[in-house]
């Protein structure tokens, strides 16, 4: 196989209230080099926070990129999406929504609302790794995220 | 999507005014893994034509995805992806910037006005190849395309 440039490296916001799919990501994303940090936040809220570096966030890095889950506690993904794509400091930030879900109804508002891809989460460990490995490849290897601001 | 489930082709409409990639790229995503459709415009004009469905391209079905150059005669890239985005009816589509540039002014102006990735062609030949067959993989195995709009 042809080996294109050598991967940026790609900071990850993973934004889930299920900490069993945090678990199986990280330790999926841990075995791709390409993936330089995951940040795991658990609701909504804490999600808006992470990314305006608020409260405890305070020295929270900017992601190159978020995965989004859609139901969650407090604020959902759609209005996180929402939040994010009217907020001109995040709105350039890449959102991957990644849910149990695959209804046409949410790939829809998803995309509507601004999402730039709609992920499934499989069911099956061995086909997350697969899904991690061609996720990473994509968004570090054939797309140039924006750069972070400061950088 | 379910673990049995193989992946579905994508009808991809690529705009580009440059003949020498199109063709390239053509026989890149013949080499894919996957059999996607790709539809050629050679200009913003014609694309926004395309996608809705005007003059000779009454009976264009929409694409799941919009590979998008930016310099092109008529109408740049920015601007089509700015009438994509303010348009109900086709701002769902996911619009992948593919250009020779990596200047930072067009990354950020790309995902500012709604870009959903930024792709720099490749020069040589194979690594063209490799990044659309990774793009193949990502846009067939990995992620979901919006639903057709019915009278598709």
């Amino acid at each position: 196989m042809t080996q294109l440039a050598e991967p940026a490296p790609l900071e990850i916001l993973v934004v889930d209230d299920n900490e069993d799919d945090v678990l199986l990501l990280q330790e999926s994303f841990r075995e791709l080099p390409s993936v330089s940090l995951m940040h795991a936040v658990h609701d909504g809220e804490q999600a808006l926070a992470f990314l305006r570096r608020e409260g405890s966030f305070a020295a929270a890095g900017r992601p190159g990129l978020v995965l989004l889950d859609i139901n969650m506690p407090k604020k959902n993904g759609f209005e996180v999406l929402a939040e994010m794509k009217g907020d001109p400091l995040l709105r350039m930030i890449p959102v991957v929504m990644l849910t149990t879900s695959s209804r046409e109804a949410d790939v829809l508002s998803a995309y509507n609302g601004g999402a730039c891809s709609f992920v499934t989460k499989p069911v099956s460990f061995d086909r997350l790794k697969l899904i991690a490995g061609h996720f990473a490849s994509y968004w570090t290897t054939v797309v140039q995220v924006p750069k972070k601001p400061g950088d | 999507m379910p673990d049995d489930i193989q992946p579905q082709p994508i009808e991809i409409l690529l705009v580009d005014d440059n003949d020498d990639d199109v063709v390239l790229l053509t026989e890149s995503f013949k080499d894919s893994r996957f059999l996607n459709l790709l539809q050629v415009v050679p200009d913003g004009v014609e694309a926004l034509a395309y996608l809705r469905r005007e003059g000779a391209y009454r009976a264009a079905r929409t694409p799941g995805l919009i590979l998008l150059d930016i310099n092109m005669p008529k109408m740049n890239g920015f601007e089509v992806l700015q009438v994509i985005k303010a348009d109900p009816q086709l701002r769902m589509i996911p619009v992948i910037m593919l250009t020779t540039s990596t200047r930072d002014e067009d990354i950020a102006r790309s995902y500012d006005g709604g870009a959903c990735s930024f792709v720099a062609k490749p020069v040589n030949l194979e690594k063209l190849k490799e990044v659309v067959k990774q793009f193949a993989l990502y846009w067939t195995l990995v992620s979901i395309v919006p639903p057709r709009r019915s009278g598709d």
